[in-house]
């Protein structure tokens, strides 16, 4: 028998069969550290100079607070929206076959793909008074380019995906004897969906609809072309911060921004935990 | 095979719907965006497309691009290998971390960026005591475009590696396979392809980044413009066909990348169906 | 080349909780031989093998030893340690073809010790003609059968010719023919290329028929190891008896000399008090008439007359739960077996395993006739 040199000459247990661990935690943690956390401490420095007075009055005055309502309410309208077209959308594409199935698939990624100051600018050419569909919509007394219904459509497109992209794999997943136990025993179609389908796709619809709404809620770039930006009516909290940045002041900038940072952290682990809740309860608990 | 909604009028219904909507929803505006760039022809999108300014933009976008992804590549693969192989107090919370980008919103990350390193940061002043400038120049945009695109490579390689196991690794060293082959002969041929679209993933969101780097850019013409941002200053200037002109090349990497994604999901559901 | 197992021990931490998966084994193989871990799912039987192999480490400062030969391997890395390890699921690489697969450790080892790829070539065809898999060198393992995956695994793992060879569940995940084969081939090559194994598997009468020791486990202890026929016919406590085969109860009152359930009764030489009886299904005779010792009146339920001996079901009132015999084809067509047929069971020999001593196997002859 041949003797390989031994590496680990003395005492050291070889503790992980795989290499690497020491150079991907390396990696990780200073790239998570130099990345996502040290930048956080700026915000925390910033806010440390304003006593707590200060920062309650930047964060509750009236054209902030308007922004607040216009961008939470705009964000809910394209969540629920979008929690019903995009059911409709990842039903008929994993349970029909029709031609250009494959390109509609395709097509429901445009959004994640499309640069947002693209989507931005063409939406609101489009929906403009002369634009295509402007031209259509507001003889009919619907005016969507510079109204909040121009910056929920906005919010719709940019995060349809997530709302497909999440139901899409469940349904995909839940087996013919589903339906076929539930005709079976008598149900028709609409109380089979309601009773029998929808409990199932329940928990992945409300995660997507979860993700749409909270990226709704930080979106910029698609938001602020269609939206006219008039202060106490069509102005995003994210332009808020945007506006207060380019007068240079900062800390009014930090404050607005700490509470949109806070609520989509806290959005983003609720969604998390409830998502790990329903997959617990779906492969029997333990871990 | 009897399912649920397989009626013939339920089931066309439906398609119908989701297709016209879709159409009008998505599909309209990417027709938009090359009606309105060639809207007065080839030779003006070509002006437009070759001014000095937009081709600064392309340069810069593309150099900003090409600097990202190798730096997203490495955090990517190594995050997944250390979360995917190895048990350790703490890794859940390190999942949880790469998320942060997807839920902060690009401007929120403009500022945090801008707060450290612009001049009255801590940290932005003590470098402005060198006379490095961070903000407001291509390094600011850089650093803030690696922010919001660091998740993307891990985000696609955890869940397939998670699947895939660490047998075939584990197989490997008993074999004598030093650290590095493994992972070349080994791990890479596995991931090939989830990788490939990780970074197509980066790619795209590089290039189309808007709300983060128009905090930190400055948006000076011909030097810290990216390509968005110049096609906003030119949607602001009136200039819509130069901005739709910049907007179609945008929506041109759009399309290459949903193709790539097409192409890799045909790829895999094939090898499937072989295996 | 031997291996010598000194307390090894292991706990895994989950989440806060400590559980232990190992309590510290002490195992002794000889060069050439070749061990059966037998036990049940969670008695922590591959746990021992994966440390044997290097893929997990024992507990750090229990004094644990690993020793192969003359060689201490406790701190060699599983890279280093030289064994040939067949994973459970075999764990081929499935973007190389079998060749590759075969070929992969001799093409990673350091330049300077390296066959040249004449010779790589020649080993790796020698390994596939031996395993009998020529023909499929450049197939994919997506296209190959559970079968052949395992020989082109095990192929693999003796391409670095290991001086030991561990298998984990080696073929569990095949149907019954192909194992059979499979376990023919495996002693057969075992017994001419001569190197040490470890196999761990689930299947008693694989480990009997494979092994030339057998080790049982249950909750990380090594409960008995001797060889197939010892720890048949002389288990050392319950667990083994219980796991080697199907177990008959009887449990009843003895006063004077003689067993007491109900109505029936067994004359046995044990003092009085609580006893619990143990029978093989082949220790059960059964007759038209009780004998002097034994009158235990039973019902037939169930007849399986499939393979060499026929299986018999046997209820009773006085029965927890259903005995099982097993009769020679001559025995029930003289006795003319049916179901709901009313007969007496007559024990040939019995087990006891008194809680007090659990080490010691008490077996008594009962029947003479």
């Amino acid at each position: 028998m041949s003797t390989r040199a031994l590496p680990f000459a003395i005492g050291s247990a070889p503790k992980r069969v795989l290499p690497g661990f020491g150079l991907s935690l390396g990696v990780s943690l200073l790239f998570i550290s130099l990345v996502l956390l040290l930048p956080m401490t700026g915000l925390f420095g910033q806010l440390a100079g304003l006593s707590l007075a200060e920062y309650w009055a930047i964060i509750s005055d009236g054209r902030v607070v308007a922004s607040y309502t216009v961008t939470i309410g705009a964000a809910a309208v394209a969540a629920l929206v979008n929690g019903a077209f995009g059911l409709l959308l990842a039903w008929v594409l994993v349970r029909y076959e029709f031609p250009g199935k494959r390109l509609l698939d395709a097509l429901m990624d445009l959004p994640f793909a499309l640069p947002t100051a693209v989507a931005g600018i063409t939406l609101a050419t489009l929906y403009s008074s002369n634009g295509w569909m402007g031209r259509l919509l507001e003889p009919l007394g619907l005016q969507v380019a510079y109204t909040w219904v121009g910056i929920a459509l906005a919010m719709a497109f940019t995060s349809i995906p997530f709302v497909v992209r999440t139901v899409q794999p469940v349904l995909e997943d839940l087996p013919v004897e589903v339906d076929e136990a539930a005709l079976t025993l008598g149900a028709n179609d609409g109380t089979a969906f309601r009773r029998v389908i929808l409990p199932h796709l329940w928990p992945a619809l409300v995660t997507g609809t979860g993700l749409a709404f909270v990226r709704s809620l930080g979106e910029f770039g698609a938001i602020i072309f269609i939206a006219g930006n008039m202060p106490y009516e069509t102005e995003i909290t994210a332009l808020m911060i945007f506006v207060r940045l380019q007068e240079y002041d900062y800390a009014g900038a930090s404050a607005i921004a700490s509470v949109v940072l806070f609520v989509s952290l806290a959005l983003l682990l609720a969604i998390n935990i409830w998502q790990g809740r329903f997959i617990k309860r779906l492969h029997g608990g333990g871990g | 095979m009897q399912r649920i909604g397989d009626a013939p009028a339920v089931r066309r219904g439906l398609i119908l719907a989701a297709v016209a909507l879709s159409a009008l929803f998505l599909l309209l505006p990417l027709v938009a965006i090359f009606a309105q760039a060639f809207a007065q022809g080839m030779a003006v999108f070509w002006t437009n497309v070759s001014n000095e300014y937009t081709v600064a933009a392309i340069g810069l976008t593309l150099f900003i691009t090409v600097l990202t992804i190798p730096v997203c590549l490495v955090f990517g693969v190594a995050l997944a290998w250390l979360v995917t192989r190895f048990q350790f107090p703490g890794r859940r919370v390190l999942q949880t971390l790469i998320d942060i980008p997807f839920a902060v919103s690009p401007v929120v990350a403009g500022l945090i960026y801008l707060l450290l390193y612009g001049r009255n940061g801590w940290l932005g002043g003590l470098l402005d005591g060198y006379d490095i400038q961070l903000m407001f120049a291509w390094p600011g945009i850089l650093m803030v475009t690696i922010f919001v695109t660091c998740p993307f490579v891990a985000r696609e390689l955890i869940p397939l590696m998670q699947a895939q196991g660490s047998r075939e690794e584990e197989a490997a060293v008993t074999l004598g396979a030093p650290g590095w082959t493994i992972f070349r002969r080994v791990t890479l041929p596995n991931i090939r392809w989830a990788l490939l679209y990780g970074v197509i993933l980066t790619n795209a969101r590089a290039v189309g980044e808007f709300g983060a780097v128009s905090v930190v850019s400055g948006a000076i013409r011909g030097q810290t413009n990216t390509l968005p941002l110049h096609l906003e200053q030119l949607y602001q200037d009136y200039n819509t066909v130069g901005a739709f002109a910049s907007a179609a090349l945008l929506a041109l990497i759009a399309l290459l990348t949903l193709a790539a994604k097409a192409g890799l999901e045909w790829r895999a559901a094939r090898q499937e169906a072989h295996a | 080349m031997s291996i010598r197992l000194h307390n090894i021990g292991k706990h895994f931490d989950v989440g806060r909780q400590r559980t232990r998966a190992l309590e510290p084994v002490n195992l002794d193989i000889h060069d050439g031989e070749l061990i059966g871990l037998l036990g049940p799912s969670g008695s922590g039987k591959t746990t021992l093998l994966r440390i044997v192999a290097g893929l997990e480490s024992a507990d750090p400062d229990s004094g644990a030893r690993i020793r192969f030969g003359d060689r201490d391997v406790t701190d060699v890395h599983v890279r280093d340690r030289r064994v040939g390890f067949v994973f459970q699921h075999y764990a081929l690489f499935r973007h190389m073809t079998v060749f590759d697969n075969v070929a992969f450790g001799l093409t990673v080892m350091p330049r300077k010790h390296r066959p040249t790829s004449g010779e790589i070539r020649a080993r790796v065809h020698r390994l596939l003609e031996m395993v009998q898999l020529e023909q499929l060198a450049n197939r994919y393992p997506a296209q190959l059968s559970g079968g052949q995956q395992q020989r082109v695994s095990l192929a693999r793992a003796l391409a670095l010719r290991p001086d030991v060879l561990l298998l984990d569940e080696p073929f569990g995940a095949l149907d019954a023919k192909v194992r059979q084969d499979l376990r023919r081939w495996l002693r057969h090559l075992h017994d001419e290329l001569g190197f040490t194994s470890i196999f761990v598997t689930h299947d008693q009468e694989e480990a009997l028929e494979l092994s030339d020791r057998v080790a049982v486990m249950s909750n990380g202890r090594i409960e008995q190891i001797d060889t197939p026929d010892a720890v048949y016919r002389a288990p050392a406590n319950r667990f083994v008896f219980e796991f080697l085969g199907d177990v008959n109860h009887l449990e009843g009152e003895v006063r004077d000399g003689v067993l007491t359930c109900g109505e029936a009764r067994l004359s046995v030489e044990l003092p009085d008090g609580t006893e619990e009886l143990l029978l093989r299904p082949h220790e059960v005779r059964l007759a038209q008439t009780p004998t002097a010792e034994a009158r235990l009146p039973v019902t037939v339920t169930a007849i399986s007359p499939v393979g060499a001996e026929v299986r018999v079901e046997l209820e009773a009132d006085w029965l927890g739960e259903p005995w099982l015999a097993t009769v020679r084809h001559a025995d029930y067509e003289q006795l003319d077996l049916r179901r709901g047929q009313r007969l007496f069971a007559v024990p040939r020999r019995w087990h006891r395993f008194p809680a007090g001593q659990p080490e010691r196997a008490v077996m008594a002859t009962a029947d003479a006739a």
